[in-house]
């Protein structure tokens, strides 16, 4: 399998760990933050926090689309499970998501019908396979994610499949950032900007990143070796005393985005007035929910939702997490009463999340050393 | 004929169909065969004994007696098996009932010997399909060279169970003077693996149709014990054994540093993971430490005996590709850490959670 080997690559690392090294030496420390959950994943799965010079600080951002799902959300998804006929289709980390009293796991555990699926396409199939069921399926994630329920739901229209149904939680990325950056005792110095999401999207909506807050962005992909050139690129921008958009994933993301994709957005969805974000509260015109047209498809019509917003925990600071003020390791809860096993907040859940990455890969940080090959 | 011979003759004539074996004629499995009546009979004679019969299981006395040779001790494990879907590319339930308790002897430094085989039936469930499981179990059972002694067959309504569990408990011998466990490691030993990881687990999930993709994927389920023995002759000071099965490499390392108080360093860069599951790992966000095997074990070994303990292992099949993934430190105890081939690191923690479908 190539695609992966090659940014992979032990010598292309080298040489961007020496290159990042040099142009940190002579700049003030940095704070940079990776928006996309898929980096944070990435970053402490390959261990590139133990390979960055200590001047330089990465801060996980908001991107992970499971960890900014609010309680009460949960709760309504909770709702709809368990009413007669209905079977609720999820991807697998939203199981144990914790809601305000419960979660789709021990909701799965009392009896509802709730099955994780890879693709809202796999819900409609079960759908047409079950005529007699209610099948709705429970959609996250931002741009990346939402063309393919965008698709799935034009599917369903094609194909008459009355049993089914969206409950959408799509969210927009550029929101968060703007209300980040707007945040009091802001302090980054750039950002890793999202590679997946920007595959859809494009580079156009972050140049506001540099034209009104000065900062340089740069979309980058998931590989060690590309997370090591995005922030490499981050530090010559700010050496050079430049704040562009700059596109380190071209191999897949192309500055106009994808027209198809978009089309297909704009076909199906409309921006919500405004979106709770779990720890980041309501940010206006966040999220998206199903245009008029489709709205046989959609859940929230459907049903009558409880819809009753549940305060975060006191102790759990997930979203002080997601803004980059604190570290995972310094929210009060960490490693204490919030582990992966019993999470308070969605940062713990995912593999994604900031705290579960942290908890799970970046307690310890062990010396340099080189690999021994085996006989 | 007088009524008196006749009645005699049809008293001979129940006592013959009376003692008559009885034949199997269903299709599927009902709650008589369960009833241990005659149809549970037939169903043992049929499928069961027919399969993997033997002197001792042919007595069907309520036990089995056994000899334990002099300067042996007993080594005795248990294991339940409920794996979905029932057959997959490489094995089936039936295999993976021999091999999963076999390997637990073997990794314990013991010969696996005796095995019982309990299985639980929902009503309804094919014949033809007992009989193709309960063929795997005498084929596993004749390779790794252990002889069923004692079973059970129990049957319960329909929807009660998910077609068919097995249950298999075995007895290995092991050498009274062997000393092996996690107390023995020490401070620069090595960790070998036995071969490539990760490929019962992926086969499996492959197998269930309904990640959408295609991969030549093949469950490892095989008895280790050739190779478990190989190394134990080639290196008897061997520390420490395991087999990685649910929770994968990971979480048996994992186990090793916390029975120890060892730290694990393992070097990415040496996994032997085949091209197919580590594609299919990454499309999934699965990490192949974490995928389940069925047919590997892990070995720690004196630094100094590395070259041995790969020269015994190499020249058996199962363990052909046997490989050096670490070494134990002081450096974290209870910790085990992966380095990757840049020279970052991260913790390999426990598994938390089971988002993966049933896989033994």
């Amino acid at each position: 399998m190539k695609f992966v080997s090659e940014f992979r690559d032990p010598e292309a690392a080298k040489i961007l760990i020496a290159e990042i090294e040099e142009l940190a030496a002579d700049q003030p420390a940095r704070k940079f933050m990776e928006a996309c959950g898929g980096h944070t994943h990435a970053i402490y799965r390959h261990g590139i926090e133990s390979l960055l010079p200590e001047s330089i600080e990465m801060v996980h951002g908001p991107g992970c689309p499971v960890c900014v799902i609010p309680m009460g959300r949960i709760d309504d998804a909770i709702s709809i499970a368990e009413q007669d006929g209905v079977t609720m289709c999820c991807f697998g980390d939203l199981m144990r998501v914790p809601g305000g009293s419960s979660t789709l796991l021990e909701a799965k555990a009392k009896g509802a019908d709730i099955r994780v699926v890879y693709s809202p396409l796999d819900a409609l199939a079960i759908a047409e396979n079950e005529p007699d069921r209610n099948v709705v399926f429970f959609a996250v994630g931002f741009e990346t994610t939402a063309p393919s329920t965008a698709i799935t739901v034009m599917q369903a229209r094609e194909r008459n499949v009355e049993n089914f149904s969206i409950f959408c939680n799509h969210v927009t990325i550029v929101p968060p950032m703007k209300a980040i950056l707007d945040s009091p005792g802001m302090e980054l110095d750039g950002f890793l900007g999202p590679g997946h999401v920007s595959t859809v999207i494009g580079t156009g909506p972050y140049q506001f990143v540099s034209r009104e807050y000065g900062l340089p962005l740069v979309t980058t992909g998931f590989e060690p070796v590309d997370i090591l050139q995005g922030v490499a690129m981050l530090l010559r921008q700010l050496a050079e005393g430049r704040a562009e958009v700059e596109n380190q994933y071209k191999r897949v993301v192309r500055d106009s985005g994808n027209p198809a994709a978009l089309r297909m957005l704009g076909e199906v969805f409309e921006l919500r007035p405004h979106f709770e974000w779990r720890g980041l509260g309501f940010i206006a015109q966040s999220a998206l929910s199903l245009r008029d047209e489709f709205a046989g498809f959609d859940a929230e019509k459907h049903f009558a939702l409880p819809g009753v917003r549940v305060a975060d925990p006191k102790a759990c600071q997930c979203g002080e997490v997601l803004k980059g003020a604190i570290r995972p390791w310094e929210c009060k809860v960490f490693g204490t009463a919030c582990t992966p096993e019993t999470p308070i907040g969605t940062c713990m859940v995912s593999s994604e999340g900031a705290c579960a990455a942290y908890f799970n890969y970046g307690r310890f940080r062990a010396k340099k050393r080189i690999p021994v090959t085996s006989t | 004929m007088s009524s008196e011979d006749s009645r005699k003759e049809a008293l001979a004539r129940i006592e013959a169909w009376r003692l008559r074996p009885s034949k199997m004629t269903d299709e599927v499995i009902t709650m008589a065969h369960g009833a241990g009546g005659k149809a549970s009979q037939a169903l043992t004679d049929a499928v069961f004994r027919s399969a993997y019969g033997g002197d001792e299981l042919d007595r069907l006395d309520d036990g089995a007696v056994l000899d334990v040779p002099e300067g042996k001790r007993v080594v005795f494990t248990t294991d339940a098996f409920v794996v979905t879907p029932r057959t997959f590319l490489g094995g089936s339930i039936g295999d993976l009932a021999v091999n999963g308790t076999v390997n637990d002897l073997a990794v314990m430094g013991a010969t696996p010997t005796w095995l019982s085989v309990a299985v639980v039936l929902e009503e309804g469930f094919p014949l033809d399909e007992l009989r193709e499981l309960v063929a795997d179990v005498a084929t596993a059972a004749a390779a790794a060279n252990v002889t069923v002694v004692a079973g059970d067959t129990k049957v319960v309504e329909r929807g009660a169970a998910d077609g068919c569990y097995f249950t298999t408990s075995g007895i290995g011998l092991r050498d009274a003077s062997l000393s092996m466990g996690a107390e023995q490691v020490q401070l620069g030993d090595a960790v070998i693996i036995s071969g490539t990881f990760g490929d019962h687990g992926m086969a499996v999930m492959l197998a269930r149709g309904d990640l959408a993709l295609d991969a030549d994927v093949s469950s490892d389920t095989a008895s280790i014990h050739q190779a478990t023995a190989a190394l134990l002759d080639a290196v008897p000071e061997t520390r420490w054994m395991r087999d990685p099965t649910r929770g994968g490499v990971a979480s048996a390392c994992n186990e090793l540093a916390v029975a120890a108080n060892v730290g694990v360093s393992l070097f990415e860069e040496a996994f032997p993971v085949l091209p197919p599951v580590s594609g299919a790992c990454e499309l999934l966000g699965l990490d192949p430490l974490y995928v389940a095997n069925e047919g590997k074990f892990i070995a720690v070994v004196p630094a100094d005996r590395v070259d041995a303990a790969l020269g015994s292992m190499r020249s058996v099949d199962v363990s052909a590709q046997a490989t050096v993934i670490g070494e134990i430190n002081d450096e974290h105890p209870g910790m085990v850490v992966a380095h990757t081939p840049f020279g970052g690191s991260r913790i390999v923690d426990m598994l938390v959670g089971a988002p993966l479908p049933r896989i033994c």
